[in-house]
């Protein structure tokens, strides 16, 4: 590899041997076409035309009203497909075709990252395959069937609890046995180098955005950017346009679960251990020995034991701060912000906005916080009519 | 303790392939384990190839992903390895490499690891989910506990990379046999052969052939295309699997398969080693510390 895929002592690429060559090809790719003209001009017209971006900022007056302090989301809820997922997909997507791969494999939790992946594969005309685990499968029935109309194959997996953590095994095991045809279009900030590198680069078109959207909109920055964080593609995306405003302060929410005292949750940096999976440094819920830990969210998104190597450098660093919000109250949120402004949060997004409730009343109202919306809440709707059924 | 230098080089003047037999430590429970690896060793295993358990087996089928879980449902610990080990060594005094993932080394504190389980009686670690580029981040510590390196040659490796990776190496090359993880396979590799050619012509390291073998006749194969020793791993497993109910006839089968590899093997003379391997053409001699 020419790089070494560091921030800090986190990520490098802790990988069999086998899938060196194949990330070594990415690697080569990535940095030849990443500024390249036509690669470049390509893109942003699929961003424009295909994805709808930019995305608005929005202001959530009535929100805003509630929480006691000025609240602006950024909406990637309004991207085609649902999420912040497709700025990724297309950009590895197109990268795939430049380097004439015909096949596209891709792990998802909440199925965004498969639908997005599906899209670009029916768009490309490329061969794609879904790996995804049973209990999401289950709990995300809706995307699964976008997939699967859209041509790709879903492949349903069993291991461990059959969520993020037990696909993104099976497609790195799938990627082994097929990489000299087979490009693995990864979902998010984490993995082994370069996917961190590159997926941050074309996720950062939010923060761009979103920057260049205040300035003009609001005539200064934000005091606070918060976002949530899984695998953490969509906070670093924003992260990132901020992170030399050094006033800027920078919030990631994990999943706290039921809580964290309950050790249900997936709340990784806030109560991990350095360790290694996914062929990266990370930090890591896992017992004593270090065996991985099972993870529990009502968020299919967020519901992952590791987090990108990024936001652990971040978060030693002291540059961004990382904190947990429980499902309880990630449903409220749902609920509160859909009432509010007519706007369906999906669940991972949604625990950003719950962090923001639970700061109601304590901070200046003069306060500006632009918040990630990272995906809209359509596909989460039968999780929420189980959990709180309407009164009638 | 004997070395893998002192086991390759007498089977080098027996004119035989070294038989390497992988386990799961603990699988399917501690006892049993300890009860397999015995017999296997009674049977004719030259080196043992140990793994302990991991939560998520990337580089692993689902045969010995399934072995993983049985381990760990039955308690096994990383500590408890080191137990087994020592009760193996008594038992006789085979070579032990470790097949493993990298985070349980990491958080045990990879010195201290390499240094108990050294002394335990294990010859070599060799990591799974670390390539070569990584291998300083272990090298000296496995180095100075005294441990042999063991490092992975798969079909797509360069062969620049591959003169790398036999520098580094003191033991044996680890050389999968297939693009993939581990897991039977009806049919030998057809680039195995070719596989092991390229390898021998660069360096004198004893090159071992594992992933997918699960007959005597691949193992065989294997031997005859000079390779000095063959690794079968997920074939025991399944002949574990197929057994839980009758330990009796578990233990029958796996001592019946590895005697019936071990003839496989002892029947098909290999060339001479190392005939094509020329130093001062080639410019390079692997370390053999
Ligand atoms: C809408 C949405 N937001 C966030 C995430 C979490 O991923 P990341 O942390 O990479 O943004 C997901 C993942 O599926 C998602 O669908």
């Amino acid at each position: 590899m020419k790089y070494k895929g560091r921030f800090g002592d986190y990520g490098g690429f802790y990988v069999p041997e086998v899938l060196i060559p194949a990330l070594e090809e990415l690697e080569r790719a990535f940095y030849r076409f990443y500024q390249d003209e036509q690669f470049v001009g390509e893109l942003e017209q699929l961003l424009r035309d295909y994805a709808g971006r930019p995305s608005p900022l929005y202001y959530a007056k009535r929100f805003s009203e509630y929480v006691g302090f000025k609240v602006y989301l950024k909406r990637e809820d309004l991207l085609h497909g649902g999420a912040h997922k497709v700025n990724n997909t297309l950009g590895q997507g197109l990268l795939a075709k430049y380097m004439g791969k015909t096949k596209l494999i891709a792990e998802t939790g909440a199925g965004q990252h498969g639908l997005a992946t599906a899209m670009i594969g029916a768009l490309f005309g490329m061969e794609t395959k879904i790996f995804m685990g049973v209990t999401d499968i289950e709990r995300q029935s809706v995307n699964v069937h976008k997939m699967k109309l859209c041509g790709a194959e879903v492949i349903a997996i069993e291991g461990g609890t059959g969520t993020l953590k037990d696909a993104i095994n099976d497609a790195l095991r799938y990627w082994t046995a097929h990489v000299t045809d087979t490009f693995y279009l990864f979902g998010s900030a984490c993995g082994p180098h370069p996917y961190p590198t590159m997926v941050r680069h074309f996720q950062s078109r939010i923060g761009k955005e979103a920057r260049l959207q205040c300035l003009e909109k609001i005539g200064r920055l934000p005091d606070i950017v918060v976002a949530c964080v899984g695998g953490g593609s969509n906070a670093i995306g924003i992260f990132s346009g901020f992170l030399d405003d050094k006033n800027v302060r920078l919030i990631g929410v994990e999943a706290g679960g039921r809580s964290l005292s309950s050790g249900k949750h997936a709340a990784t940096l806030a109560a991990g251990r350095v360790g290694i999976l996914h062929g990266a440094k990370t930090y890591l819920l896992q017992d004593e020995q270090g065996q991985v830990s099972e993870t529990e969210s009502v968020s299919a998104g967020l519901d992952y034991p590791a987090v990108g190597p990024e936001h652990c450098y971040l978060k030693d660093s002291g540059r961004a701060r990382y904190v947990a919000a429980q499902d309880d109250d990630v449903l409220d949120a749902f609920e509160l912000l859909t009432k509010m402004e007519g706007i369906l949060p999906a669940l991972e997004p949604a625990h950003a906005l719950a962090y923001l409730i639970s700061q109601k009343g304590k901070l200046d109202p003069e306060t500006i916080v632009v918040a990630n919306l990272s995906g809209r809440g359509d596909k989460d709707v039968s999780i929420v009519e189980r959990c709180r059924p309407l009164e009638d | 303790m004997k070395t893998y230098k002192q086991v390759f080089s007498e089977l080098a003047q027996a004119n035989r392939a070294a038989l390497i037999p992988f386990f799961v430590i603990g699988d399917p429970d501690l006892d049993t384990s300890l009860a397999i690896v015995k017999t296997a060793i009674d049977a004719g295993a030259d080196v043992l190839e140990l793994g302990i358990p991991f939560s998520d087996p990337i580089a692993d089928g689902p045969t010995i992903q399934k072995a993983d879980i049985r381990a760990l449902k039955s308690g096994m610990t990383v500590r408890k390895a080191l137990e087994f080990i020592r009760n193996i060594k008594d038992h006789k005094d085979v070579p032990i490499g470790l097949l493993m993932y990298y985070n349980l080394i990491y958080q045990y504190g990879k010195e201290r690891f390499f240094r108990d389980f050294h002394q335990a009686g294990v010859n070599s670690v060799l990591v799974a989910d670390m390539s070569i580029d990584d291998a300083d981040e272990i090298y000296d510590a496995a180095i100075s506990a005294g441990l042999d390196t063991v490092f992975m040659v798969t079909p797509n490796t360069e062969p620049a990379r591959m003169k790398l990776i036999a520098s580094k190496t003191t033991g044996f090359i680890y050389t999968v046999s297939v693009l993939g993880v581990t897991g039977s396979r009806a049919d030998l590799s057809d680039v195995v052969e070719g596989l092991i050619a390229k390898l021998k012509k660069i360096t004198p390291v004893p090159v071992c052939v594992g992933f997918g073998i699960s007959k005597a006749e691949h193992a065989a194969a294997i031997a005859r295309a000079g390779a000095d020793g063959v690794i079968i791993g997920s074939k025991i497993a399944e002949l574990i699997e197929r057994n839980l109910s009758d330990k009796g006839k578990m233990l029958a089968e796996i001592a019946g398969f590895i005697g019936k590899v071990r003839r496989a093997i002892g029947n098909s003379v290999a060339k001479p080693p190392n005939e094509s391997f020329d130093p001062a053409q080639d410019g390079f001699g692997g370390l053999n510390i």
